[in-house]
């Protein structure tokens, strides 16, 4: 018989599948914010608007299930860390998720006034976004601490992405005043953007500490 | 929940001589679930898992008031018949008894009392308790062999095996596991996760942790008495007495 209690690893897998559904729904909204951004579709931007539901009761639900299994199980090492986990990524998740709502209010706002230009670079932000949050999950399920570490590389590329938006939006507003209003917004979509990514890092971070007990927040990993 | 439950505890009270061990206890236990009976020592959880199948009738000077229903009979009725009582309802002590017999006469020993002859019923039925008492791949190639011989774990799963040949309905468990290391402690907690599918449990322990991990519905008795009765995640993340936080948060008395 396996050393782990069967009904508790049984707890555990369910707690990783609600997880990455919360992950799936979250990355979700950051899609679909964007591509109504994008598509100028208003209609697209209230469903994300009025969306919030099925994350909320899942921020709800996956942090009732970690707090009794840490009350009932008493978890001890790998699978401590991994309800510990559990609980902190639930939180960027929701934050995740937000940042989609904040991402649509904005994109509502900046529909409202005529195009400042094409935008390449917010859904190529949006992309690496998703992309961070997609292989942080996986290297979560996959016990994966290559696969977070990449997460964790990648967040500078989008932190100089976020810089390049800011400097040619600031082009675009020093030659024509009636830009600053909406470049002023795509400034703030791209760090909404740039928030997820952070989030997905958190997530990529709490993976690694989960695996091999290794604290790499805050630079740790460079000591 | 949905099905009657298996046990009816009524306004029970027992006595040992002039000493009042048990107060006006009350409740149901349901069916095929874990309950865990939890307290400091001299609570009653004891007392009253033996009321359960009538152990108390075996010490003098005991006087009980109240009712015990089993599967709706009342087991104190004069017309009950005690041995019948036991039969349903079975029992696993702290620490394994088993008899100074083989493993197989250990299993079978209470369908032999019962009159079971017939070598097919009793192998089959030997087969069957061992192995839900997950301890058939042991000890099939050596059922000849004493039972004594077996380790600590084994013994009290040796034990869980002979009350479960009789096909009880009700397994009463007191502290199964103190006796026992982590891992054979583990192995029995996962029996008891897996026998609820088929029977009743109600376990007396002192690791409160067990019965958070086992049990489904934990009850916490002080002095005799019922203090709370409730889910088992309920009572250990929220639970509403203050005696009841006070017990499982270690800052009683």
């Amino acid at each position: 018989m396996d050393l782990h209690a069967r009904h508790f690893q049984d707890e555990l897998e369910q707690l990783k599948a609600r997880l990455l559904e919360m992950g799936g729904l979250a990355e979700d909204r950051v899609r679909s914010a964007v591509r109504a951004l994008v598509a100028g579709d208003r209609a697209a931007i209230e469903r994300v608007l009025s969306g919030d539901g099925p994350v909320n009761h899942l921020h709800v639900e996956i942090d009732d299930r970690c707090f009794k299994l840490l009350a009932l199980q008493q978890p001890m090492a790998v699978d401590l860390r991994a309800i510990v986990s559990a609980v902190k990524i639930n939180t960027d998740l929701e934050r995740v998720a937000d940042l989609a709502v904040n991402i649509a209010e904005t994109a509502a706002r900046y529909l409202t006034h005529p195009p400042v230009k094409e935008l390449i670079d917010v859904p190529r932000m949006a992309d690496i976004a998703q992309g961070m949050l997609r292989d942080a999950l996986d290297a979560y399920v996959r016990r994966d601490v290559q696969l977070a570490q990449a997460v964790l590389d990648r967040d500078d590329e989008l932190d100089a992405l976020k810089t390049k938006v800011f400097r040619d939006l600031l082009v675009h507003m020093l030659r024509d005043q009636a830009t600053v209003e909406p470049s002023l917004d795509l400034i703030l979509i791209s760090r909404h953007l740039e928030r997820i990514g952070d989030h997905a890092t958190n997530v990529a971070e709490d993976v690694i500490f989960m695996v091999s007990a290794k604290d790499v927040r805050h630079h740790a990993a460079e000591e | 929940m949905n099905t009657s439950p298996a046990i009816v505890i009524r306004e029970a009270n027992l006595w040992y001589g002039g000493n009042q061990a048990l107060h006006d206890i009350s409740m149901d236990i349901p069916e095929k679930q874990v309950t865990a009976l939890i307290g400091p020592s001299g609570c009653g959880k004891s007392t009253l898992l033996r009321c359960l199948n009538r152990m108390n009738d075996l010490i003098d000077d005991v006087r009980t008031t109240g009712s015990f229903l089993v599967h709706g009979q009342d087991i104190y009725a004069p017309a009950a018949d005690v041995i019948d009582v036991r039969r349903r309802v079975g029992m696993v002590f702290q620490k394994s008894n088993p008899l100074p017999k083989s493993i197989y006469e250990n299993v079978v020993y209470g369908l032999r009392v019962a009159g079971i002859r017939d070598r097919a019923v009793l192998d089959a039925a030997c087969e069957r308790a061992l192995t839900a008492a997950a301890l058939w791949n042991e000890v099939k190639d050596r059922l000849a062999t004493n039972g004594l011989s077996l380790s600590g774990g084994q013994q009290q799963r040796l034990c869980i095996a002979r009350a479960i040949a009789i096909e009880p309905g009700i397994i009463l468990m007191d502290e199964p596991c103190s006796a026992l290391d982590p891992i054979a402690t583990l192995k029995i907690e996962e029996l008891i996760y897996e026998l609820k599918s088929q029977y009743t449990i109600v376990i007396v322990t002192h690791n409160l942790q067990q019965a958070a991990r086992v049990s489904d519905r934990t009850a916490f008795f002080w002095l005799g008495r019922l203090i709370e009765y409730s889910r088992t995640a309920e009572l250990f993340t929220n639970p509403t007495e203050k005696h009841t936080e006070d017990y499982i948060t270690g800052r009683f008395g």
